[in-house]
């Protein structure tokens, strides 16, 4: 038992050192993550805003006026001009100067004092549906509440039902606090499967895998050894993100912090069960990294519910994803990071995880003790 | 010609002759362009809503069949009470909650107002503020048609009444009038998937060369460093526009993708475009020492480029430096040709200055490819 | 087998060769006649390979020159590989390809016609007696055949000067001998051949050698005289006293 054990920690320093004697790639590895962070923290996002629109109002009035002002109030939107017709309108879509044009019809005032129907057109660029939807919500909104305040502010003070909003969990809707969860089971997932990968079939491919094998180490031992110096990795990387996230864009961390590393922890074993399957299915570095990186990115980025809500799928995608392990790890990150939740709401996430985790780790193992014997 | 031919001739056996990298290249991107295209909504379908109905009136009642009713919305609970409704937020049982409170019907009739409270899981923020305007904009019809049907109800109330028919809003999209984000998407992803595979392909190529110790035969034998980079790039760029190809055909004839403009002006683009995207991977090959770290710079790149592409979030949102950043991503660029070509029938006058931009980057990238691939170290 | 009259092969002047503070190679000078087999004998680290890769332009020299083939190594270098074969001590050919496949490529790559590549190829396919498996994957043929087969590739274009870096590395004592064979047929058509090597059984069978310690050319000559000239037996001998002097004070 003490040599087996003596044997595992030197295995563990071994691959360690070769982890960190090559520099570039460690300050690669270190740094890539913190430019990530920064970088997406504040480049992506889902909502819309700057939305270049024109306003076609033939016969501009004190209504029509107060519509305006409130288009230009909304940081939303970016008000381009108010032309007469729509005379022009489609060259600016076409060019894609143009992403949206209210047109509303004559003599707006007087309909509102006469009671009349007033009928407006909201023309979109629909050739992103997503932001074409949401633009269209927007716009829309501006208008109810215009015209409901400008309907009764000529007849009287009522305003029907007054809605309160409150946005739980995220009252500024920033994007970050979507993004930066996502970010951490991104880049972990992608660092320690493809190391992983990489790692195992280097050795094999190299056929240095033989003579850790005359060792008096079993398989399993092997890949412990081997994959231990990639699970701490990937843990540094974890911290390294969410230090970032939370110095820059202040996401929360509301649950137990305890917690959220123990689960990113088990997340990284997630991660690394897959490289080492993947390592089994892998010939050469080259198929490993196809795999991995080919496979695996935008399945990751796609799947997860990191960017498009997976409530929104058809259904065999949304009953696909459940073995996609980042969707789980996501919905625990979020949940303890922007809900504070604890393990009493996030038990069966939790336990999915560790179930996919398992079978990976199970299959992994048993193929790659199969090919090594 | 000989030399490049027989240099293309030997990239193809090698990689026909290992099955897994041909399936790699040919067939997975076309397995996840069929399936990931499927994912790309932000359409929130019915966000769950409870209900907290404090009131039991029949306005309140009404508001409710509304809200049920709506493209929006579906009411999964109605309760008396606040209890155990904030585990359900948390649970993700339910999106929203809204709370009707007491003496709502009377507060209204009376006074011709009345509050409710909306609490929205922002977590997502972009589609909780989508579901906020569109629960405003049904209260504010709701209660119009209310203050219609009650007409013995107060002066304010009926104030409301004479303000006429509701606000008739239409909205049209153009470009795509189904609003069918599978015809925005496809092109996206599939620009997306033959990038990921010949950046890594190319990429991977010549240091795999330099490890296994063939590359140093190759740099003995008299051939040029052009022709060598030309006999690398030329059967993974064959190889990529076989993908794309494919993936286009799926695109049309699954996805029903429209193709408004020209498409040899797409297969034009396309083309060009391939020689800058395998060109960065060669360059980085050429660079790096292992295939461990091309893996590193290949992922950095990538992402760098797909997320910055706005093929899945809308890059006018982005603050301008990250748009600026941006413009170096050549999948921006092309996802911009391929969109504007197809989608909206642009043809060679709207899409000219940014084909030229990638016929400039793509010699620009192969001459850094050949200064930087010397054979001689030094 | 050497002729005094011979025009030079190899021609170095004084080449040298810095990484950073260490000197891989100190100001060697040497020349090797036509027809010759030139060993170079050492230990490993004592500048062998460094001194081979500047004479066939993988690595710039930091002073001195070289010419191979009578062109400069630095000014002429496309015409230089164009005159000389290498094989490398690490195997070089694809071995995803098969025999007949890696001799198209490397033989095309020379700009031999495919009839002459046809023919030489299977000349030399034949001599090293590896006919029957050359339609196979040369990552299943035996160590000793595949060196054999990179040397066979590496005279497809009738080279002046041949460079071998440490050829029988990791083989079996007869195909060691095997390999020999092969070695003087090369010599005995004209060409050059360059040597590396640590095996002090074949240092006896070049026709001159020099012995590199730590960068340096510490004695040159055939066998014959650099035995005589330190009084020893045997190679083995030179070399032990070269490398560690203490012994013979």
């Amino acid at each position: 038992m003490g040599r087996r054990w003596a044997a595992l920690r030197g295995l563990v320093v071994k691959e360690s050192r070769h982890v960190l004697r090559d520099r570039q790639t460690l300050v690669i590895l270190l740094l890539m993550p913190l430019v990530q962070v920064l970088l997406y923290g504040y480049a992506i996002r889902t909502d819309v805003s700057g939305i270049r629109t024109v306003i076609v109002d033939p016969t501009p009035d004190i209504a029509t006026r107060s519509l305006l002002a409130r288009f230009e109030a909304s940081d939303r939107y970016d008000v381009r001009e108010v032309v007469p017709t729509d005379f022009a309108i489609e060259r600016g879509f076409a060019s894609g100067a143009l992403r949206q044009a209210i047109v509303l019809p004559t003599d707006v005032e007087r309909r509102l004092g006469r009671g009349e129907p007033i009928s407006v057109l909201i023309v979109t660029d629909g050739s992103d549906p997503n932001a074409g939807s949401a633009m269209r919500s927007y716009a829309e909104a501006i208008l109810r509440r215009w015209y409901s305040e400008a309907s009764t502010n000529t007849l009287g003070g009522a305003r029907g039902i007054r809605v309160e909003s409150r946005m739980r969990y995220n009252p500024t809707l920033e994007s970050a606090n979507l993004f930066v969860p996502g970010l951490i089971a991104l880049v972990v997932t992608i660092v320690s499967a493809m190391m992983t990968a990489i790692a195992i079939t280097r050795e094999t491919e190299m056929g240095t895998m033989e003579m850790l094998l005359v060792s008096p180490l079993r398989p399993s031992a092997i890949v412990l050894g081997k994959v231990l110096p990639y699970a701490a990795l990937g843990l540094l990387n974890v911290f390294i993100v969410l230090s970032a996230a939370a110095a820059v864009f202040h996401v929360p961390v509301r649950g137990s912090l305890a917690l959220l590393l123990a689960e990113c922890l088990l997340y990284v074993f997630t991660t690394l069960a897959i490289g080492i399957v993947i390592s089994t299915a892998a010939r050469t570095q080259r198929t490993a990294m196809l795999m991995a990186l080919g496979g695996l990115l935008l399945p990751t980025i796609m799947l997860s519910g990191f960017i498009f809500p997976i409530a929104s799928m058809p259904t065999p995608l949304r009953v696909f994803s459940n073995i996609v392990p980042a969707r789980w790890f996501l919905v625990i990150v979020r949940g303890i990071m922007l809900k504070g939740a604890g393990l009493g709401t996030l038990w069966q996430e939790t336990l999915v995880l560790l179930g996919l985790t398992t079978a990976l780790l199970a299959v992994g193992i048993r193929r790659l003790s199969v090919r090594l014997d | 010609m000989r030399i490049i031919r027989l240099l293309v001739w030997k990239e193809f056996l090698q990689v026909f002759r290992d099955p897994a990298t041909a399936f790699q290249i040919l067939v997975i991107p076309i397995f996840q362009l069929l399936i990931l295209s499927n994912a790309a909504t932000f359409d929130v379908p019915r966000a769950a809503m409870l209900v907290v109905d404090e009131d039991h009136s029949s306005v309140s009642a009404q508001l409710i069949q509304r809200l049920d009713g709506s493209e929006r919305f579906r009411v999964v609970d109605v309760r008396p009470n606040e209890t155990g409704v904030e585990a359900a937020l948390l649970d993700r049982d339910a999106r929203v909650i809204l709370r009707i409170p007491h003496d709502f019907e009377r507060d209204l009739v009376r006074t011709g107002s009345a509050p409710v409270l909306l609490s929205l899981d922002a977590e997502d923020g972009a589609s909780a503020g989508i579901l906020q305007a569109a629960a405003t904009a049904i209260m504010v019809d709701v209660s119009r048609d209310l203050a219609a049907a009650h007409p013995g109800s107060s002066r304010e109330m009926q104030g409301t009444v004479r303000a006429g028919p509701p606000l008739d809003v239409r909205s049209s999209n153009w470009f795509n009038p189904s609003a069918n984000y599978k015809h925005f998407m496809v092109p996206g992803l599939l620009v997306s998937l033959t990038t990921i595979i010949g950046l890594l392909v190319t990429s991977q190529n010549i240091v795999r060369e330099k490890e296994l110790g063939t590359l140093e035969q190759l740099n003995v034998s008299p051939i040029s460093r052009g022709q060598f980079l030309v006999g690398k790039l030329l059967p993974f760029w064959l190889l990529a526009m076989t993908t794309f190809t494919i993936g286009m055909t799926v695109g049309v004839f699954v996805f029903g993708i429209p193709t408004v403009g020209s498409v040899p002006l797409v297969f034009l683009s396309a083309g060009v475009y391939l020689i800058v995207a395998l060109g960065i991977g060669l360059l980085i090959s050429t660079i790096a020492r292992t295939q461990q770290q091309v893996m590193f710079v290949a992922f950095f790149l990538l992402l760098l480029y797909l997320l910055l592409s706005g093929i899945f979030t809308p890059l006018e949102s982005a603050p301008r430096w990250a748009q600026w950043i941006a413009q170096a991503s050549p999948v921006k660029h092309f996802v911009f040709i391929m969109r504007t070509v197809l989608v909206r029938g642009g043809g060679l006058a709207d899409i000219g200055p940014t084909l030229l931009g990638l016929a400039v980057a793509g010699v620009g990238v192969m001459l850094l490819a050949v200064r930087q691939h010397s054979r001689r170290a030094d | 087998m050497r002729t005094p009259n011979a025009p030079v092969a190899i021609d170095a002047r004084e080449l040298t060769r810095r990484f950073g503070t260490f000197t891989a190679v100190n100001a060697i000078t040497f020349s090797v006649q036509r027809g010759e087999v030139f060993g170079f004998l050492g230990a490993n680290g004592a500048g062998k390979t460094t001194a081979m890769r500047m004479l066939i332009g993988l690595l710039a020299p930091t002073s001195g020159s070289a010419t191979v083939a009578g062109l400069d190594v630095e000014r002429d270098s496309e015409g230089v590989r164009r005159r000389i074969g290498y094989m490398s001590q690490r195997f070089s050919l694809y071995d995803d390809l098969t025999v007949q496949e890696n001799i198209r490529l490397f033989g095309g790559l020379y700009g031999l016609d495919d009839h002459t590549i046809r023919e030489r190829g299977d000349a030399l396919i034949e001599r090293i007696g590896l006919h029957h498996a050359r339609r196979n994957l040369v990552r299943r043929l035996p160590l000793g055949w595949r060196q054999q087969l990179a040397f066979s590739v590496a005279l497809l274009h009738e080279p002046q000067v041949l460079f071998l870096d440490e050829p029988t590395g990791g083989v079996d004592p007869i195909t060691r001998r095997q390999f020999w064979e092969l070695i003087y047929d090369t010599a005995n058509t004209g060409t050059t051949v360059l040597v590396t090597t640590h095996y002090l059984d074949e240092a006896e069978y070049c026709d001159r050698l020099t012995i590199m310690v730590d960068g340096a050319i510490a004695a040159a000559g055939s066998p014959g005289a650099v035995k005589s000239e330190f009084g020893a037996s045997s190679l083995d001998e030179v070399f032990l006293r070269l490398t560690r002097p203490q012994v013979t004070a």
